[in-house]
C-alpha cells in the first residue's frame, strides 16, 4: 500500500455510494399547470402583463412627482418628495423585475439541461505547445545569452518605482513636523472661552456640578489667518471644565477653588469625552465607553484607555476671568509612538 | 435564411455587419445556451453584483451636485435651522442634495442603503460558497478574487461614508486618525501621510473622493470582471442530486432562461433598494450639523459591516499600553484594530488553502458539500460568525445597556468572556449538530422514512412500518465524500536515513486528524446489504421493520482531545 501523501488521496477520499447502489439519475420532470392547462398559461401571460403595465404607471408617478410634489425646504416637504419619487421609481424598476422572472418562471422551457465539463488543466500537447513558444521567444531575444541586458532590465525596472513615489510621498504628508501634536493655543493667560458662544468665563459665575465646553481665547476665524489653522488647533485645544466642591477634589494642583480643565479628546483614540455624570464625578467617551473620573486627575476607571486626559493648569486674571497658566504638561489625544520622548 | 419580418431582417443586417467584424457569432452561438444551475443561495453574489451596479448609478449623480472640498462656507440655503452656520463646502453641497435637488434625497438615500446591502450580500455569498465548500479546486484563485472583493467593499464603504463631513462621519474620521497614530515607529508620520498634516487638515476629504469615486470603484469592476469570467471558466458548481457529477452542469441556459431570470432578478433589487430609501430615512446629516471637533452624540453607531471593529475596540482593555524604554507601544488600540481583524481576514482567505494541505485533495470538485459532511469545516465557519457577531454586539454595547438597562460595565465584561467562549462552544455544538445530522442519513438509508403507520402484528407486537429511500434520495445521501485523516510515511526509510520533508508532514497529519478524527463512517455495501435482507426477512416474517444497527459508526483513530 502506498503511503506517500502526494499521491494517496484515492484512498483517503471515498465517494462513497456503496456498491449496489447507482445514480438513478435526474428525477423526472414535474410539469406546471401552465405546460398543460392553456388557461393557465394565458393567465400568467396576464400577469407579466401587468406587472409591466405598473411598471409603466410608476414611471410616470416619477415625472408627475418631479413637478407637483416639491421640496420647501423643511423636513417634511423633502420626505413627501422622496416618498413619492421613490414609490414611482420602485414601482418603475420592480414592475420589470417581477415581470421578467414571473415570465421565465411560468412560461418559459423549464426542463433541465446537461452540458459536459472539462478539467481545467491543458491537455500536455497545449502545454508542451506553450513551453516551446515560450522557449522560443526568450531565444528570439536573446536574453539568456546576454546577461548584461537582463541586469539592465531589472535593475530600471526595479529602480522606477522610486521617480514616482518619492514626490508623492514627500509631498502628501505637508510638512512631516509632527511635533505640532505637542503642542496647543494654550499658553500662560490665555482666557478660556466658552464654546460656541465665545465668552470669557468668570470663575464666580461657575456654580458646583455645572459643566462648560471650553476653547482658547484667539481661536475664531478673525485671529487666524486660515481655516484649516482653526480646525487644526481646535481639534487640539477642546477643553471640559467641571466646577466640583472642593472637599471632593484629590489632588487640586491646576485647579481653582474646584475648578478643573481637562483636554476634551479622549486619549484612546481621540474622540471628544463629553458625558459627564454629576454623582459619580464620571466623564464617559461616548465612542467607546472609557471613563475617566474628574474628581482624581481624570485617571481612567473603566474601558479601552490607559492614561488620565491631560489638565489643563487654571488660574484667574485680575478681573477673575479664568486663564490657562500653561499649555498642556503632556501631548493630548491618542498615544503614539514617540510621545513621551 | 429567408426573413420575413422588418424586424428579423434589422437584426439579421446588424448581425451580419457586426460578425464580419468581430467573428461575434462564435461567441453567441458558445454562450447563448450556456448551462447555469439553478438555486436560490446563488442568488447572494447577484445580489451583491446589482448592489453594485445601484451604487454606480446613484453616485454617478451624486457626483453631479456634491462639492468634495473642506472650504469653511456659511451656509444660506433654505434649512433654516443651519442658517448662517459655519460648515465645509462638502457639508453644504450635501445639504443642497438633500434639500435642494429633486430626486437627490432619494438618490443619496439609495446609495446608502445599497451599500448596506453590497456588504450584507457579499458577507451571505461569502458564506454560502465556504460552507458548501465552492472554493475547492479549481475555485481557490476565484475564492481570493472574492476576498479581495470583501476589503474593497469594506475601503468603499469607509471612504463614502466620511464624505458629508458631518459631525458623526468626522469623528469617525478621528478615530482612523487615532489608529493611524498607534502604529509602531511611523504612527505619527502615518497621521500626516493620510490627512496631509494635522488632523482635520482640509485634504482629507478631497483625497477620500478620489478613492471613493475612482480608485476602489475601479478595483471592484475590474475584480468583478475577473470574478465572473472565472465564474463561466470554471462553469457554476451545483448541489449534490442525482444526475449531478463532477462532470458535468445540470441547470438552465442562460438565454432566455437565465437572461430573464437574473435580468429580472437585477430590476427587483433595484426596485426594492428604491422601496428602501423611499420609506427607511438612512443618515440624515441635517440632524447631525456639519463637523466640529468638540461635540459628539451619545449612542453614535458606524455602518454595520464597521461594527465589528468598533466593537472589538470597545472590548480591549486599556491596561495593554505600554512605554518601553520611552516608546509608547498601544496594544490597546493595535489588538483590536489590526490585529483582530488581521487574524479573522488571514483565516477566511487562507482557508482553501488550509483544507487542502489537510486534505492532500487534488481534485476538482464541482459538486458542492452539505455542510454535514464537512463537520470540522462547518463548524470553523460558525465559530468565525460567532467571534464576529459578538464584536458586532460590543459595538452597540451602549445601545444595549440603554435600550435593556443593564450596566454597561457588565456588558462589555460579559462580551470580553464571551469572545473567548463563544466560539468554542458555537463550534463544538455545530460539529455534534453535523456528526448528528450524518447519522441520521445513516438511519434514513438502512431503515427508510417512519411511515406513522403502526401495525399490530398477529402475536400481540405494535410496530411502525419503515417505508424505504426512493432512489433519488438515497442516492443524495450515500454519495459524499468521506474523508479520513491522511497517513504518512515513517520518519525513516528501510536504511535508518531520516526523511526530509518529515517535520511538514506531522504537521500535515496533526491538521488532518483535527479535520477528519470525529468522523461518521459511511454506510458500506454489507450494511445496506443485511438491512435490506433484514427488512425483507422482517416483512416475511411479520416482525419488526426496525433494524437495530451495530456498532456506534463514529470512530476515533486517536485518541486526542481537542
Amino acid at each position: 500500500m502506498s503511503t506517500n501523501t502526494h499521491d494517496s488521496h484515492d484512498e483517503l477520499v471515498v465517494r462513497h455510494a456503496p456498491e449496489g447502489v447507482s445514480d438513478p439519475g435526474l428525477p423526472p420532470h414535474t410539469p406546471r399547470l401552465g405546460d398543460s392547462d392553456p388557461k393557465a398559461a394565458k393567465r400568467s401571460e396576464r400577469i407579466v402583463a401587468g406587472l409591466f403595465g405598473l411598471s409603466v404607471i410608476g414611471s410616470i408617478l416619477v415625472v408627475v412627482s418631479f413637478f407637483v410634489v416639491k421640496p420647501e425646504g423643511t423636513v417634511e416637504s423633502i420626505q413627501r418628495s422622496n416618498m413619492f419619487l421613490g414609490l414611482g421609481l420602485a414601482l418603475a424598476l420592480g414592475g420589470i423585475g417581477f415581470a421578467a422572472v414571473h415570465w421565465a418562471k411560468s412560461l418559459m422551457n423549464d426542463h433541465e439541461k446537461v452540458e459536459e465539463r472539462h478539467p481545467q488543466r491543458s491537455s500536455e500537447e497545449d502545454r508542451a505547445g506553450a513551453v516551446a513558444v515560450l522557449k522560443e521567444g526568450a531565444e528570439d531575444s536573446g536574453i539568456a545569452r546576454r546577461s548584461a541586458l537582463k541586469g539592465g532590465l531589472i535593475t530600471a525596472l526595479a529602480l522606477l518605482p522610486l521617480p514616482i513615489a518619492l514626490p508623492l510621498i514627500g509631498n502628501v504628508g505637508a510638512d512631516w513636523k509632527v511635533s505640532k501634536f505637542r503642542h496647543t493655543m494654550w499658553k500662560r493667560g490665555t482666557r478660556l472661552m466658552t464654546d460656541p458662544t465665545y465668552r470669557p468665563i468668570r470663575a464666580a459665575d461657575v456654580t458646583i456640578g455645572s459643566v462648560v465646553h471650553v476653547i482658547p481665547e484667539g481661536l475664531n476665524h478673525e485671529d487666524l489667518d486660515h481655516d484649516q489653522k482653526f480646525m487644526d488647533e481646535k481639534a487640539k485645544a477642546v477643553v471640559l471644565l467641571v466646577r466640583l466642591d472642593e472637599r471632593d477634589l484629590k489632588h487640586t494642583e491646576g485647579s481653582y477653588h474646584g475648578i478643573v480643565a481637562f483636554s476634551k479628546i479622549c486619549t484612546h483614540v481621540g474622540c471628544p469625552v463629553a458625558l459627564y455624570e454629576q454623582q459619580t464625578h464620571h466623564l464617559l467617551c461616548p465612542c467607546h465607553q472609557s471613563t475617566f473620573d474628574v474628581s482624581d486627575g481624570a485617571k481612567v476607571v473603566f474601558g479601552p484607555a490607559k492614561r488620565a486626559l491631560p489638565q489643563l493648569p487654571i488660574s484667574v486674571d485680575d478681573e477673575g476671568y479664568l486663564v490657562a497658566t500653561d499649555d498642556f504638561s503632556e501631548p493630548i489625544g491618542p498615544s503614539f509612538w514617540e510621545r513621551v520622548k | 435564411m429567408s426573413t420575413t419580418t422588418p424586424l428579423e431582417k434589422a437584426a439579421a443586417g446588424t448581425a451580419d455587419y457586426l460578425d464580419q467584424r468581430t467573428s461575434i457569432g462564435v461567441l453567441v452561438k458558445n454562450f447563448a445556451r450556456k448551462i447555469f444551475p439553478d438555486h436560490w443561495s446563488f442568488l447572494l453574489g447577484e445580489i451583491a453584483l446589482f448592489s453594485f451596479i445601484t451604487l454606480l448609478g446613484s453616485g454617478i449623480f451624486l457626483t453631479m451636485f456634491f462639492v468634495p472640498s473642506m472650504t469653511e462656507v456659511h451656509y444660506e440655503g433654505p434649512w433654516a435651522p443651519m442658517q448662517g452656520v459655519e460648515m465645509s463646502e462638502a457639508f453644504a453641497s450635501t445639504l443642497k442634495l438633500s434639500f435642494e435637488v429633486r430626486g437627490g434625497l432619494l438618490m443619496r438615500q439609495v446609495h446608502h442603503w445599497a451599500a448596506l446591502l453590497f456588504m450584507a450580500a457579499i458577507v451571505t455569498h461569502m458564506m454560502r460558497v465556504f460552507f458548501t465548500g465552492a472554493f475547492r479546486k479549481p475555485r481557490e484563485i476565484n475564492w481570493l478574487v472574492g476576498f479581495v472583493l470583501l476589503i474593497l467593499g469594506l475601503a468603499a464603504g469607509f471612504t463614502g461614508y466620511s464624505l458629508p463631513d458631518d459631525v458623526l462621519s468626522g469623528n469617525g474620521l478621528r478615530i482612523t486618525d487615532g489608529v493611524v497614530k498607534a502604529i509602531p515607529i511611523i504612527g505619527s508620520y502615518m497621521s500626516y501621510f493620510v490627512f496631509g498634516g494635522e488632523f482635520p487638515g482640509t485634504d482629507i476629504i478631497p483625497r477620500l473622493f478620489t478613492l471613493h469615486i475612482l480608485v476602489v470603484p475601479g478595483l471592484i469592476l475590474a475584480l468583478i470582471g475577473l470574478h465572473l469570467f472565472l465564474v463561466v471558466l470554471h462553469k457554476h458548481t451545483h448541489y449534490p442530486g442525482s444526475g449531478r457529477t463532477d462532470g458535468n452542469v445540470v441547470g438552465f441556459p442562460l438565454f432566455p432562461v437565465y437572461t430573464a431570470k437574473a435580468g429580472g432578478f437585477a430590476f427587483i433589487v433595484f426596485g426594492v433598494i428604491t422601496l428602501m430609501a423611499a420609506t427607511m430615512q438612512i443618515n440624515p446629516v441635517w440632524n447631525y450639523g456639519p463637523y466640529d471637533p468638540s461635540p459628539v452624540s451619545a449612542g453614535a453607531q458606524p455602518d454595520w459591516y464597521m461594527l465589528f471593529l468598533e466593537g472589538s475596540l470597545r472590548l480591549m482593555p486599556g491596561q495593554t499600553e505600554w512605554v518601553i524604554g520611552g516608546y509608547t507601544l498601544s496594544l490597546n488600540v493595535l489588538i483590536p484594530a489590526m490585529v483582530v481583524p488581521g487574524l479573522l481576514f488571514t483565516i477566511l482567505g487562507g482557508w482553501p488553502f488550509l483544507e487542502a494541505f489537510a486534505t492532500g485533495d487534488k481534485r476538482e470538485h464541482h459538486v458542492l458539500d452539505r455542510p454535514r459532511n464537512a463537520p470540522v469545516r462547518t463548524a470553523a465557519g460558525v465559530a468565525i460568525l460567532t467571534a464576529f457577531f459578538i464584536l458586532v454586539l460590543a459595538g452597540s454595547n451602549d445601545l444595549l445597556a440603554t435600550h435593556f438597562h443593564l450596566s454597561l460595565n457588565d456588558i462589555t465584561w460579559t462580551f470580553r468572556v464571551l469572545l473567548f467562549l463563544g466560539p468554542v462552544a458555537t463550534f463544538w455544538i455545530t460539529k455534534r449538530i453535523c456528526l448528528g445530522l450524518q447519522r441520521r442519513d445513516r438511519d434514513l438509508v438502512l431503515h427508510g422514512h417512519e411511515s406513522a403507520t403502526i401495525v399490530r402484528l398477529e402475536h400481540g407486537e405494535y410496530i411502525e412500518v419503515h417505508k424505504p429511500l426512493d432512489p433519488y434520495e438515497l442516492w443524495l445521501r450515500v454519495n459524499y465524500d468521506a474523508r479520513r485523516p491522511i497517513e504518512i510515511e515513517p520518519a525513516e526509510d528501510a536504511r535508518g536515513v531520516r526523511r526530509k520533508g518529515y517535520r511538514r508532514d506531522t504537521i500535515r497529519r496533526r491538521i488532518s486528524q483535527f479535520f477528519y478524527e470525529d468522523r461518521i463512517e459511511p454506510v458500506s455495501a454489507e450494511e445496506l446489504e443485511a438491512a435490506r435482507a433484514h427488512a425483507e426477512h422482517a416483512h416475511l416474517e411479520g416482525h419488526g421493520a426496525h433494524v437495530e444497527l451495530p456498532a456506534g459508526e463514529e470512530q476515533k483513530s486517536v485518541s486526542t482531545d481537542h
